[in-house]
């Protein structure tokens, strides 16, 4: 599903990831868990294709292709979806609009012919009920006035309308309470299927309980240090980070 | 230097062909007019309230006025009702009676060409004409004065609501030769009375025109008038328009310009809120793009204590386009309890435009509240990111900020039917969707 080689990162000339390599499995759910400033969210922004982040070295493939050259939307199209630490707010523009707009353009893309807005509808406030939630959150304009964990409610909305192969979660328990990130996990858990793989990047050991992952892999220094299986994430809870990062230095 | 342009030596400036001509107090205002454009002559960048816009290239097209030539046949006429209702068209400058509708209004309330109102009643135009712009020195004002050569009279009587949207249509540009323009507008609301006023100035054609407008509003004690212009011109088009509005006790005066087209455009409004109570919201969205330029200059007067007043401008400009936006609120010595707030905004698509904004506060009351703030930027990469993250192309993801830009400038517009046609005109401003190949 996903093969990241050696891949160098730089941003503003400064080299942020340093010889990053992971692969994973069709179906898997990895966890890349690492202190603050290993290089994190960078990994997830340059997977999901921000400008700004320079791939100095390495390569990155996806289904067989490779992903750097492409922009932010040919990834989605082609099944990548980051569900971001700190969802954007989009005044004035309904989020049915927003998906809508997004699940026709990611039709458009593949060659496969648009849904009518009735169609969209139906779509959108069936899986709205699935996960729980109120069509009240469909009609409100893109997260403007959202709670922390409506956003990350809504980011998983927009992951379940999209039925990516790979989610990338960036520190999607970051701000929640121990109810909301319930629900949040219980949304993720719902679109795991032998097709789907997921990228859950976390620095709290707390969000694993609720998603239980295939393996676990330290970032720290702009490399993966260690991986291992869940276990793993138990033992950082208790020892933290430092020494990974120490063994690194 | 005046006598540079073309159209003060056209024949028909005598009056002969004139709206009110023959009648003394006519003649006399025209000639008064024109002396004081004479005399303040055609505004230069030296002056204040012109620092930012150029007319000197007016001198160098041959305008001459709208003659008797035959109007064009036209094509659909911009509506936001349905291509029904009142409405009054006027295809290259001059009145179009078989567009026009003027029928269908409640009793006593006269709607109708400037030229009929003074048929009807000479005294009354006399007695309106001027009464609202005073004697406020502007010299396209005076030239419009001197030059009047067509408009719309609305006059509501006390108590009536009119509840239908009364439009004015110009469609102008049509010509094979430069034309000049002077329509001259009379909006008076009695007490008590309600009116929807929708103007649309668009053109079509490559011939380059010249609209010098004035409109005066009265708007009378605890009456209501929302008065929306879209300013969708070509890009052979000179479009400058005075406002000045009075707005009486417990009066609310409602307006939005959005300019979407133009080559130079300047819409220049004067609200004087006169009554205890009065309300005036004056705002505005503009979309420019090439080399255009559009020119808001408002300036509201809170003269009495407890008025109220809101003013939001949002703009978006691409290419090197140009954008100018002096919003001035005075509030008056004893205008205790005034409650202003401007708010300008700019986005601008390309590193080549460029806003020039100057808000300004002048206060002389000491228990009041005012605001105003501007600024200007790009759209912002985070959110584009955003959208292009969940598979919307780049182009789209650029269109739906923008719109959302906009947004809350066109939620000030309070009817549904013009909020979405006017919605409808920044869709069809913005760059075609791209799509990307599968």
């Amino acid at each position: 599903m996903l093969e990241i080689k050696d891949l160098h990162v730089s941003v503003d000339g400064k080299e942020i990831l340093k010889g990053l390599s992971l692969s994973v499995d069709k179906g898997k759910t990895h966890a890349i868990m690492g202190p603050n400033g290993s290089g994190k969210s960078t990994l997830s922004y340059v997977l999901a294709g921000r400008d700004g982040y320079e791939i100095t070295g390495g390569r990155i493939v996806f289904e067989g292709e490779d992903l750097t050259e492409m922009d932010p939307e040919e990834r989605a199209a082609k099944g990548v979806f980051l569900a971001f630490q700190y969802p954007v707010e989009i005044p004035g523009v309904p989020n049915s609009t927003f998906l809508k707009e997004a699940v026709n353009a990611i039709r458009r893309f593949r060659g496969e012919e648009e849904m009518d807005a009735i169609k969209v509808m139906k779509m959108l406030r069936e899986k709205t009920k699935a996960l729980g939630m109120s069509d009240e959150m469909l009609k409100r304009a893109v997260n403007v006035g959202f709670s922390g964990g409506e956003k990350k409610r809504n980011e998983v909305l927009q992951m379940a309308v999209l039925e990516p192969k790979l989610a990338i979660l960036d520190e999607t328990d970051s701000g929640l309470d121990i109810d909301a990130l319930k629900i949040v996990a219980d949304g993720v858990n719902r679109l795991r299927s032998p097709e789907r793989s997921a990228l859950v990047i976390t620095h709290y050991q707390r969000l694993l309980d609720y998603i239980v992952p295939d393996k676990v892999h330290v970032l720290a220094k702009g490399r993966i240090q260690v991986t291992g299986g869940k276990e793993l994430a138990l033992e950082l809870e208790k020892k933290g980070y430092a020494e990974f990062v120490e063994e690194a230095a | 230097m005046t006598s540079a342009l073309s159209f003060l030596q056209d024949p028909a400036i005598d009056g002969r062909a004139l709206p009110g001509a023959g009648l003394g107090w006519m003649d006399a205002r025209r000639r008064a007019g024109l002396a004081e454009f004479e005399r303040l002559g055609l505004p230069t960048q030296r002056l204040e309230s012109w620092k930012y816009t150029k007319l000197r290239p007016l001198m160098d097209t041959l305008y001459g006025t709208a003659g008797t030539a035959a109007a064009p046949a036209v094509g659909p006429v911009p509506s936001v009702a349905g291509g029904e209702g009142p409405r009054a068209v006027f295809v290259n400058g001059r009145l179009d009676k078989g567009l026009s509708r003027f029928a269908g209004l409640p009793d006593g309330v006269r709607f109708g060409p400037l030229e009929a109102a003074l048929a009807d009643d000479a005294a009354w135009v006399e007695a309106r004409l001027g009464a609202v712009a005073g004697d406020a020195e502007q010299a396209m004002l005076a030239l419009n004065t001197a030059m009047m050569d067509s408009g719309f009279v609305l006059h509501v009587p006390k108590g009536v609501e009119v509840a239908r949207p009364i439009e004015v249509v110009y469609l102008s540009g049509m010509t094979d030769t430069p034309s000049a323009y002077f329509p001259r507008n009379l909006i008076v609301l009695e007490e008590n009375s309600r009116a929807v006023l929708v103007k649309h100035h668009t053109g079509g054609g490559v011939g380059a025109y010249f609209a010098n407008a004035v409109t005066e509003i009265d708007v009378g004690a605890g009456a209501s008038l929302k008065h929306y212009k879209v300013q969708a011109e070509t890009l052979y088009a000179t479009h400058i328009s005075t406002l000045h509005a009075r707005v009486g006790r417990a009066a609310t005066f409602e307006s939005f310009c959005l300019s979407v087209g133009g080559l130079l455009s300047r819409t220049e409004a004067t609200v004087r809120l006169v009554g205890e109570g009065a309300e005036a919201s004056v705002n505005g969205a503009y979309l420019m793009r090439g080399s255009e330029h559009c020119d808001n200059t408002t300036l509201v007067d809170m003269a009495v204590p407890h008025t109220t007043c809101r003013e939001t401008f949002k703009g978006v400009l691409d290419d090197e386009s140009r954008a100018v936006f002096q919003g001035k609120i005075i509030v008056r010595e004893g205008a205790q309890k005034a409650d202003g707030r401007q708010l300008s905004k700019t986005l601008l698509l390309s590193n080549m435009a460029e806003i020039d904004a100057k808000p300004e506060l002048e206060i002389y009351a000491d228990d009041v509240q005012c605001a105003h703030g501007a600024t200007s930027g790009q759209l912002d990469e985070t959110s584009l990111f955003y959208l292009r993250s969940r598979g919307i192309p780049e182009a789209l993801a650029r269109n739906m900020l923008v719109q959302s830009f906009l947004g809350d400038a066109l939620d000030t517009i309070s009817e549904d039917a013009v909020r979405d046609a006017f919605a409808e005109h920044i869709r069809h401003w913005l760059p075609a969707h791209c799509y990307l190949a599968g």
